[in-house]
């Protein structure tokens, strides 16, 4: 305590001096001459301006009265027809504009009389430093000393730390029971609807897709077989299992040898969740073969295994090997290799 | 007491029986001698905030209105009402109900529109607030609290914002939400964990609109409630700061007084504001979304643009380079995800921390109520143009492909062309910025010593050519010149004879503040000036 009582007594003898810092006052700096003369207005002066501003004012107000009931009488006169939108955009428009002239004559009201008819003279009042006065600061302390002494608080060492301890436990039940809001992801990131055999399908119908109804050039939006029939996690097996597939001329493939045959004929199926965060890649250039994330522009590659060539994406999009099943449907061999979507911090740790 | 009561009844009637009723209960007669004249300045600038508070109470009205009707729920049904377009689409409890209250309820495509409109003008008008703060140097002691407690109300504003977008559970704040969920997995450790714990597993989960629910309605505003208190409470006791000028010092405040003037001015503005909301929400359309769909993770539109305050993240994720995700060992690092997410966090620190950083630099421990002019600070000025500029390359960074698009240009190109400006443009806002700063004090120098040029050319009767130059009055003087320099510090050695890294810091920071100024002319200068005019005519 008596640091305190220190530091207060230096703060005492600074009270009306503190530093000004770096800043110069000159000593001859040009003085303020204080409040400019007060302009008088036309309203003050001629009782006909006033008496005028006095009925704007009073026109605005009842202004504001007839647009409101306009505005009562639009939601009444303008009802929402079922099936109808030029009824909801005209209930819309007319319940509002009523609603909105009603406040807005209030306000232009109400600062016109403010400026015209009441005083504009600016007028000057006392401000004081926001430290307290010197008693002030003085009886504060004082107190403080006072409550500690009673307490003991500085004091009873025992006491005091074993509170603090206290204090610091109590909250974590609290916490930890945050803890039910999710699972823990445990594999669940790395793995999805697609198995060996599973059927590509459209979506959102699901019907499969035959490997001849795929012409070079045109793109499906694929869903594994299954998914639009499923109850449950539907939303969650279509964010990590959505594919896009696609049919180019196979000689432009650049394949690599592992995955020579995970390729029919020129058709290839990436998934189409982007690696940088997630959105779906939905564009497909057919001049250029990329596949573009609306979101962000990370750009694919499509012929050279998806890989990234510009954007902020860091991976390659995820392929799905496909082959043709004995009723010439495209089917997955198998599930992709990696985990889809963007990237995570247990990503490629193995199971 | 009873005599007294008779007497103020005969006396004034009905109001002031009641203002003797809540006197004698509440204490009214104190609580108006002390606030009913309370002096307030006056300057458009300080309405901007007015807006933001006023913004703010139009979101909990508009807002509460829309509760009646919306469910929180993910719970997946088939649309029967009355959008034909939609009908028989399966979609959440969530995105239904925002249907309907767009669709069936008299005034509640209104109200969502005010409530939308309202929230973006909050977060502007906040901002354009808290420029104004920064660039008068109003957040000098002893505002530097407040400051903070602004900022963090500025981002509360985001966070009310973003979680209220998601609600509807369209394809468009489903997308959003997606690219929050792939932000949170990129964070190293703890991101797997943390998106399932938010999500409630895998996204999108069937919890997440009635989470974001709880923090809209409840948690945010609540938040926002109280820090608005403190921010106010701190004007109270602060009282406002005024502009420069003659008449305004650091020991008094001019302006109007509270009742009437301000009553009816501020009570006014309150009104424009939700009648300007109102206004462009029976107007213009915004967040349409029975033409976006409910949420479905495959689809996506593009072009699209998340809600304006939202943008300068966004772009800072698409401004990150390719290729920027490191293994450590069997751990993905994602930098594309870190750097974009560190890189605003920083820029958020910097901006709340900053009164501090010019309290230190400037050694200043004076009390400030008289507003700067911008010009007056040029390295200040010209710090915050830098802020601005890095903010608003981030903020187009987000609309990188609409740039393309409408004005035909590689979409390559005018993200590359981004990243250069990020780096290049605010450097180049700091120069433009604090040159002008500087060009306009001179200017002002030059006519506080002179006076102004009147464009009158004379010929004198010995055959030169004049321009006459008039002088000013005290006033217009006073406010050119009334304002104070500061000095560059050097660093000195400290009682031990060493010269520490700390004042080495120092010095160069007050070096960078001070070096180029132009000090303002004092009474003898101005009157050396005048007499040497008087010598040449």
């Amino acid at each position: 305590m008596s640091d305190k009582s220190k530091s207060l007594a230096k703060a005492e003898d600074a009270e009306h001096d503190y530093s000004a810092g770096l800043a110069v006052i000159a000593p001859d700096a040009v003085k303020d001459p204080g409040m400019e003369p007060h302009r008088v207005r036309m309203t003050d002066k001629s009782e006909a301006h006033e008496k005028r501003a006095a009925r704007q004012v009073a026109a605005l107000f009842l202004f504001s009265i007839v647009s409101s009931a306009f505005a009562l009488y639009a939601y009444f006169a303008f009802p929402i027809v079922e099936g109808s939108n030029a009824s909801v955009r005209d209930n819309t428009l007319l319940l509002g504009l009523g609603a909105a002239f009603g406040m807005l004559a209030i306000g232009i009201g109400a600062v016109h009389w403010a400026k015209t008819l009441m005083p504009d003279a600016e007028v000057s009042e006392a401000r004081h430093q926001t430290r307290g006065s010197e008693e002030t600061r003085a009886r504060a302390i004082e107190i403080i000393d006072l409550a500690n002494k009673e307490s003991g608080f500085s004091r009873r060492k025992l006491i005091r730390r074993s509170l603090y301890g206290a204090l610091a436990f109590f909250p974590l039940p609290g916490i930890l029971v945050f803890a039910d809001l999710g699972p823990n992801p445990e594999d669940s990131l790395k793995h999805t609807m697609w198995k060996k055999g599973t059927r590509l399908t459209r979506d959102p119908d699901g019907k499969p897709i035959k490997a001849s109804d795929v012409t070079i050039g045109s793109v499906f939006h694929v869903i594994p077989e299954g998914l639009a029939e499923l109850e449950h996690h539907k939303l969650e097996e279509k964010a990590k299992a959505a594919v896009l597939l696609v049919r180019v001329d196979p000689t432009i493939l650049k394949e690599s040898a592992e995955r020579k045959d995970w390729s029919y004929d020129g058709i290839v199926a990436y998934s189409k969740i982007c690696t940088h965060v997630g959105c779906p890649v939905a564009l497909y250039e057919q001049q250029t073969h990329h596949l573009l994330c609306p979101c962000h522009q990370s750009t694919f590659d499509l012929t050279d295994a998806c890989k990234v060539i510009f954007g902020p994406a860091s991976r390659p999009l995820p392929q799905l090997p496909i082959a043709v099943d004995a009723e010439g449907y495209l089917v997955a061999q198998d599930d992709f290799n990696e985990p889809v979507g963007p990237s995570f911090w247990e990503r490629s740790v193995n199971e | 007491m009873s005599n007294a009561t008779a007497t103020a009844k005969k006396k004034g009637g009905f109001l002031a029986g009641t203002a003797n009723y809540l006197d004698e209960r509440v204490g009214v007669a104190g609580i108006l001698k002390e606030f009913g004249r309370k002096v307030f300045p006056d300057h458009w600038s300080f309405m901007l905030g007015e807006v933001a508070l006023y913004s703010f109470l139009v979101l909990l009205l508009s807002g509460t209105f829309l509760t009646f009707w919306f469910q929180p729920s993910m719970v997946p049904v088939i649309y029967e009402g009355s959008y034909a377009p939609l009908k028989g689409a399966e979609m959440s409890v969530a995105y239904a109900s925002t249907l309907d209250i767009s669709f069936e309820i008299r005034g509640g495509l209104l109200f969502r529109q005010v409530h939308h409109w309202s929230a973006l003008l909050f977060v502007a008008a906040a901002g354009l607030h808290m420029l104004r703060v920064f660039f008068t140097g109003a957040f000098r002691k002893p505002r530097e609290i407040n400051w903070v407690v602004g900022f963090v109300l500025f981002v509360l504003g985001m966070a009310g914002g973003f979680t209220g977008y998601s609600l509807p559970d369209d394809l468009l704040s489903g997308n959003g939400l997606r690219i929050i969920d792939g932000m949170i997995k990129g964070i190293p450790y703890i991101g797997a964990y943390t998106s399932s714990l938010l999500f409630g597993g895998e996204f999108p989960g069937e919890a997440i609109v009635a989470r974001l629910y709880s923090l809209h309605i409840m948690i945010v505003p609540a938040l926002i409630l109280v820090f608005v208190a403190v921010h106010l409470f701190m004007v109270v006791i602060h009282k406002h700061t005024h502009y420069a000028g003659p008449g305004k010092r650091d020991d008094n405040v001019v302006g109007y007084p509270l009742m009437p003037v301000y009553v009816a001015k501020a009570g006014g503005f309150f009104f424009i504001v939700f009648g300007v909301i109102m206004l462009i929400a029976a107007t213009f359309t915004i967040n349409p979304i029975w033409a976006y769909g409910a949420y479905d993770p495959s689809p996506v539109s593009a072009g699209t643009q998340p809600d304006w305050y939202i943008g300068w993240l966004d772009g800072a994720l698409r401004l990150a380079p390719t290729h920027l995700e490191f293994m450590i060992g069997d751990f993905t690092l994602s930098m594309n995800i870190l750097i974009p997410l560190v890189v605003g966090i920083l820029f958020l620190v910097v901006v709340a921390l900053y009164p501090f950083i010019e309290a230190w630099v400037t050694g200043d421990k004076r009390e400030h109520h008289v507003l700067d002019r911008p010009r007056n600070t040029p390295v200040r000025t010209a710090v915050g143009a830098a802020g601005i500029t890095f903010y608003a390359v981030l903020w187009a960074g987000a609309s990188t492909d609409l740039i393309a698009t409408h004005f035909q240009l590689s979409l390559n190109h005018v993200l590359t062309s981004m990243q250069i400006l990020l780096i290049v443009g605010p450097i180049a806002a700091y120069i433009i910025t604090k040159r002008a700063c500087l060009a306009l004090m001179r200017k002002d120098r030059e006519i506080a010593l002179h006076g102004r040029e009147t464009g009158r050319v004379v010929r004198l009767p010995h055959g030169e050519y004049i321009e006459v130059h008039e002088p000013m009055d005290e006033y217009e003087l006073y406010k050119l010149v009334g304002y104070k320099a500061y000095e560059p510090m050097l660093a000195r050695p400290n009682a031990k004879g060493v010269i520490t890294l700390r004042s080495r810091i120092r010095a160069a920071l007050s070096r960078f503040y001070f070096e180029d100024r132009v000090v303002p002319p004092t009474k003898g200068e101005i009157e050396a000036a005048h007499d040497h005019g008087k010598e040449l005519h």
